[in-house]
């Protein structure tokens, strides 16, 4: 500290100037966060996304607010007939669950990661991504069965305009979040395997990666919450 | 923490007990059952929207500090990560307002 204080009191012609400048400005003279530099940048990203999904989630209660026609009743839209039973919102509770189970799975192959059980943190993370995968393939048949119903983003027989753009846009940003981890999981699942890691030293990548997924799952909280049970 | 030895340290760091996680897990089950029971039974009103909310703030508690390791985390990235998604909460009370606004003037423009 000392040492550069003494630098930008006195030596100002020893410091870089231009690009290599900026670098070393930017870059001081210690570390704030005492994680591995792709943790901090994953939070970070996380953090920007928090922002994107709250937008979209508040873009929706302002409509849902300022609409003078009633709001279709998600428990009904959602609802399915199972075995001559009429069901509210069970699609929407199994793809919970779905989502749930994987966050636990994910969160178990952190774990073994750090134990440096490659096997079972191979195992667990394509388990984690075929739940996902599961669940991008029932909001498909969720979209499908609502398109059919005749819900457009301009308009639908069932209520407020607003309902069908809130819902494919929440839901479908929401589904390409999921889609994109089932990519990234398995990536780094069959790394884990060829045993890039062990050969790096660090399975921090994996924990990294349990960031996302735990972050969409985190996200699917609050979807749930204000958009499918409000 | 470029150094192997440095790489250790934060493993050793974030390697806890799998029961800790088995717990959430089962935590988190509990709480989206009980979600679902909210439609499922009807219930209405302020009842509702404060049950809604209170497992919502539960089950996304529990995720970032145990499955995202928040909770072992150093105060300055926890400040870093948490407190700026607290300004979302004045765009929120905004839009909230403006949404009111917007409707009350449709009434008075639709019903006139």
């Amino acid at each position: 500290m000392a040492e550069h204080a003494l630098t930008t009191a006195g030596e100002s012609a020893a410091a870089p100037a231009g690009l290599p400048g900026v670098v070393a400005d930017w870059s001081g003279d210690k570390q704030a966060f005492p994680v591995p530099w792709g943790k901090a940048m994953m939070w970070i990203f996380l953090l920007s996304d928090t922002f994107i999904f709250t937008c979209f989630l508040t873009s929706y209660m302002n409509v849902r607010i300022s609409t003078t026609v009633p709001w279709p009743n998600p428990s009904e839209v959602f609802s399915l007939d199972i075995g001559g039973a009429h069901i509210p919102l069970i699609l929407i509770a199994i793809m919970t669950m779905v989502l749930i189970t994987s966050s636990g799975t994910m969160a178990m192959a952190v774990n073994f990661g750090y134990r440096r059980h490659r096997a079972n943190t191979t195992a667990l993370m394509l388990i984690t991504a075929a739940f996902g995968a599961t669940f991008v393939g029932m909001q498909a048949f969720e979209w499908t069965k609502l398109i059919r119903e005749g819900v457009r983003p301009w308009g639908n027989p069932l209520g407020a305009t607003q309902f069908g753009s809130c819902f494919f846009m929440i839901t479908g940003f929401h589904g390409l979040h999921v889609s994109a981890g089932v990519v990234y999981l398995t990536v780094v699942a069959l790394r884990v395997w060829r045993g890039f890691y062990d050969r790096k030293g660090s399975y921090e990548t994996v924990e990294i990666t349990g960031l996302y997924w735990h972050f969409v799952d985190l996200v699917w909280v609050f979807i749930f919450a204000f958009f499918y049970l409000w | 923490m470029d150094t192997v030895a440095g790489h250790q340290r934060a493993e050793e760091h974030q390697q806890h007990p799998i029961a800790i996680y088995l717990w959430i897990w089962a935590l988190l089950f509990i709480f989206s059952t009980f979600s679902y029971l909210i439609d499922y039974f009807h219930l209405h009103g302020y009842l509702r929207w404060s049950l809604i909310i209170t497992f919502m703030l539960l089950k996304a508690g529990f995720i970032v500090a145990v499955f995202m390791h928040m909770a072992w985390e150093r105060l300055a990235l926890k400040f870093a990560i948490l407190v700026p998604p607290l300004c979302l909460l004045i765009l929120i009370g905004l839009m909230a307002v403006e949404g009111d606004y917007t409707f009350l003037t449709r009434l008075a423009a639709f019903l006139r």
